[in-house]
């Protein structure tokens, strides 16, 4: 992948791909895509400003025998933080087979929206929360409708990886610790609102330390076969098993993501499980 | 099959031979039992109930029904702070709220059917794995639940033991390391021989960004836990959690069972009750019984049934006899013993003297050898030779003018007990002196030791005290001093 293939509006600067030890400014490279298809109930949200991701390298952390150890990852856009309430409650006001009560099981189970005081309401005080308790389905579907769509995990991971202060993260302290502090607090403490966290180097916020968030293959580390039946799960990451064929068995953090994903069906709910969305880069040329 | 069901024979009979030793009439024929296998325990199935669980040091009762069941066990998950110190927070992950998580207790033969819920409230995903599981993962596919939904499955008791349950999902020794572990007690089909008291007592290691004692939210360590440096290991969860008012109790002459288990996730226990002897330990929580035990291993993830009788009362400490593990980071818990004495078992404290520690409770003091005197000595000759050895051995205590020291040592002094018996200074001198004496009217109790001087020099020393200071005694002679020493 060459520079010119970005989007002529990415303000990144390419330069900090020429060797990955460079440190990136703090940029926020907004790229605006397309523009809602309905309109919103009332008082409309935005979407949320576009974030271009260089070409990052990913490092599977369970890789196969005939998998790659490191993958480089194709540039694209993520956004800037995770979904808020107001912006989902938009997206069901246009869309209403995702509001609460028209949606179907098979879709997304009890806990659906269950925050909501109602299918159309959220709490003034919500508005700038990340939005939770939404099922995989019902995050593509907001995705969609967004003219955008749900990360992979290597993309997620691969800007999960990305340090405040240099692409390449893991050689800052303390962000394994800082990381694991976050999961090792106990649930069940009111959400802070998007961008509460500082964001990493490349104007990405609460990639750690706000809410879990589904991506678009969630069941691809574990998971053998279709999600919403009884999926066969493969035993390699559990117990001490979990350390065979992992490419650094000290990463807590990446453990506990997957673990966490792989619990998942995609119907479920959450109470701490939002996402954010993704787009392509578009060619200008 | 088959491999399993001979397995499972095997496993009955040391159990029975235990049972018989205490009750002989609860033994049930051993002949029938190994024909057990899977689908005759389904066959023999029987109603269904609810499984007791108990939070720790508590053990549901005993079973008494002797048919297998349907046992429903439901077993929530939550993520919470607690303290894990007095000032010092943790986020524990437990399995029914606690540390370590609830007791189950089933029945070999039984068919649990296990519901895992996460609360909605929890960070994260877990499962469990039952050591008394027979199949793969010991249920931890099965039974992984992201929060907020809860698993289903269902296993066979088929091994009568003592198993650990703890949490399987990646990274599996964090999970642990926060207090996803407990026991599950399979009873025997004949059940355990019946005691009078059981508790529950589970070690496990922790790691705290913090220093023991640090007070404040400490979080996981994971660069300790790996290194396997614990601040922290405790019994039961928290420092203190079994000593002051949660000490456990029992009355003189009861039988106290423990199950012991051992959650780690890294250390293995040398688990011991100081002050007692294990009569039966069912070592590492399996079907034979080792008799008069004193320290028991307890694998990281394994178990132990320990077995007493309670003779004394008194305060017993559990500990980790790994002991700096006991004394710096928190594995001591308390077993309470009320009832009447018995000094034939334990007599209590029966004396306290102060402890010299060269030649037992008294002192034996060397000085130089020297070269013998001739045996004409005259009496001025002896108090000459005499006055040197009192300035170099007796002086520091009984003072130059033979004083001494009030309260602490005699004097010699016009001393009436120094004078009294001429024998018996010379044996106090060879042997030393401890316990009350009464010296002109005023009590001493304190401690001379025994002097290792020559005949000559005690001679010589006896014959200066006895003539200076006012005294005015007879000549004490070295033959005196042999004859003493002689024991005649």
């Amino acid at each position: 992948m060459t520079h010119s293939a970005w989007n002529s509006t990415s303000t990144l600067v390419c330069a900090m791909l020429i060797g990955g030890a460079i440190g990136c400014g703090r940029r926020h490279a907004t790229v605006q895509s397309k523009p809602p298809a309905t309109a919103s109930p009332s008082e409309p949200s935005v979407s949320t400003p576009l974030v271009s991701v260089p070409a990052l390298t990913y490092r599977p952390p369970s890789p196969g025998p005939n998998d790659q150890k490191t993958v480089t990852l194709a540039p694209f856009q993520l956004e800037a933080h995770a979904v808020t309430n107001a912006q989902y409650l938009d997206f069901v006001g246009a869309e209403p087979a995702w509001q609460r009560q028209r949606v179907r099981a098979v879709f997304a189970d009890a806990g659906y929206l269950q925050h909501w005081p109602g299918d159309l309401e959220i709490a003034t005080s919500d508005r700038d929360l990340p939005v939770v308790n939404v099922s995989w389905f019902s995050a593509r579907a907001y995705a969609a409708w967004r003219g955008r769509r749900l990360p992979t995990q290597a993309e997620w991971e691969a800007v999960a990886a990305v340090g405040l202060l240099a692409l390449d993260g893991s050689t800052e302290l303390g962000t394994m610790k800082r990381i694991l502090d976050w999961y090792s607090r106990p649930g069940g403490a009111p959400l802070q609102a998007v961008r509460s966290t500082p964001p990493n180097c490349l104007g990405v916020y609460d990639l750690h330390g706000l809410v879990w968030e589904w991506v678009e293959d969630f069941n691809s580390a574990l998971l053998t076969d279709d999600s919403r039946g009884g999926g066969s799960k493969d035993n390699s990451l559990f117990c001490g098993s979990g350390a065979l064929g992992a490419a650094n068995p000290s990463d807590y953090a990446t453990f506990m993501r997957q673990a966490f994903r792989s619990g998942l069906r995609a119907r479920y709910t959450v109470r701490n499980l939002g996402f954010r969305c993704a787009a392509d880069l578009v060619r200008t040329h | 099959m088959t491999a399993r069901t001979s397995n499972l024979s095997l496993a009955i009979l040391p159990m029975l031979a235990l049972a018989a030793c205490d009750k002989a009439s609860q033994a049930a024929p051993t002949g029938t039992s190994a024909s057990a296998s899977t689908p005759a325990l389904e066959v023999a199935l029987r109603g269904e109930e609810n499984a007791v669980l108990t939070a720790p040091p508590k053990v549901p009762p005993p079973i008494t029904r002797k048919h297998p069941t349907r046992v429903v066990v439901k077993l929530e998950v939550r993520e919470k702070l607690m303290p894990i110190a007095e000032g010092v927070e943790y986020t524990f992950w437990t399995f029914g709220g606690t540390v370590p998580g609830s007791f189950i207790r089933v029945r070999e033969g039984d068919q649990v059917e296990f519901h895992l819920s996460n609360h909605p409230d929890s960070k994260m995903p877990h499962n469990i794995d039952l050591h008394a599981v027979t199949g793969p993962g010991g249920g931890a596919a099965a039974s992984f639940t992201a929060p907020g939904h809860t698993s289903q499955f269902s296993f066979a008791a088929l091994n009568p033991g003592l198993y650990v349950y703890h949490c399987a999902t990646a990274p599996v020794g964090m999970h642990i390391a926060n207090g996803m572990y407990g026991l599950i007690l399979v009873e025997p089909k004949e059940g355990l021989p019946r005691v009078d008291r059981e508790y529950y007592v589970m070690q496990g290691d922790f790691y705290t960004g913090g220093s023991y004692g640090q007070t404040g939210i400490q979080g996981f360590s994971m660069e300790k836990a790996v290194r396997e440096e614990p601040d922290y290991v405790v019994f039961n969860g928290s420092v203190g959690a079994l000593n002051g008012d949660k000490a456990l109790t029992a009355n003189v002459g009861e039988t106290v069972r423990l199950f012991v288990g051992n959650g780690g996730p890294n250390l293995i226990s040398s688990f011991h009750v100081i002050g007692e002897i294990f009569d039966l330990v069912y070592d590492e929580g399996g079907g034979i019984a080792n008799t008069n035990v004193q320290t028991t291993l307890v694998p990281a993830g394994g178990s132990s049934m320990a077995q007493f009788k309670v003779d004394v009362p008194g305060t017993f400490i559990l500990v980790d006899h790994s002991i700096f593990r006991a004394f710096n980071k928190g594995a001591l818990g308390m077993l309470k013993v009320d009832g009447p004495a018995s000094t034939l078992v334990y007599s209590g404290k029966q004396d306290d003297r102060v402890y010299q520690p060269e030649g037992g409770a008294i002192q034996s003091v060397s000085v130089a050898k020297t070269t013998p005197l001739p045996a004409n000595l005259s009496k001025e000759e002896r108090m000459g030779h005499g006055a040197r050895v009192y300035a170099q051995v007796c002086m520091a205590c009984h003072q130059q003018d033979g004083k001494g020291i009030p309260a602490a040592f005699p004097p010699l002094a016009k001393s009436d007990y120094l004078m009294a018996d001429t024998r018996r200074s010379i044996d106090v001198v060879l042997k030393g002196l401890q316990g009350p004496v009464t010296v002109n009217g005023t009590a001493f109790n304190s401690v001379m030791p025994a002097l290792a001087l020559s005949d000559d020099d005690v001679a010589n020393t006896l014959t200066y005290v006895r003539n200076s200071w006012g005294n005015a005694g007879d000549m004490v002679t070295s033959a005196d001093v042999a004859a003493a020493r002689g024991g005649n």
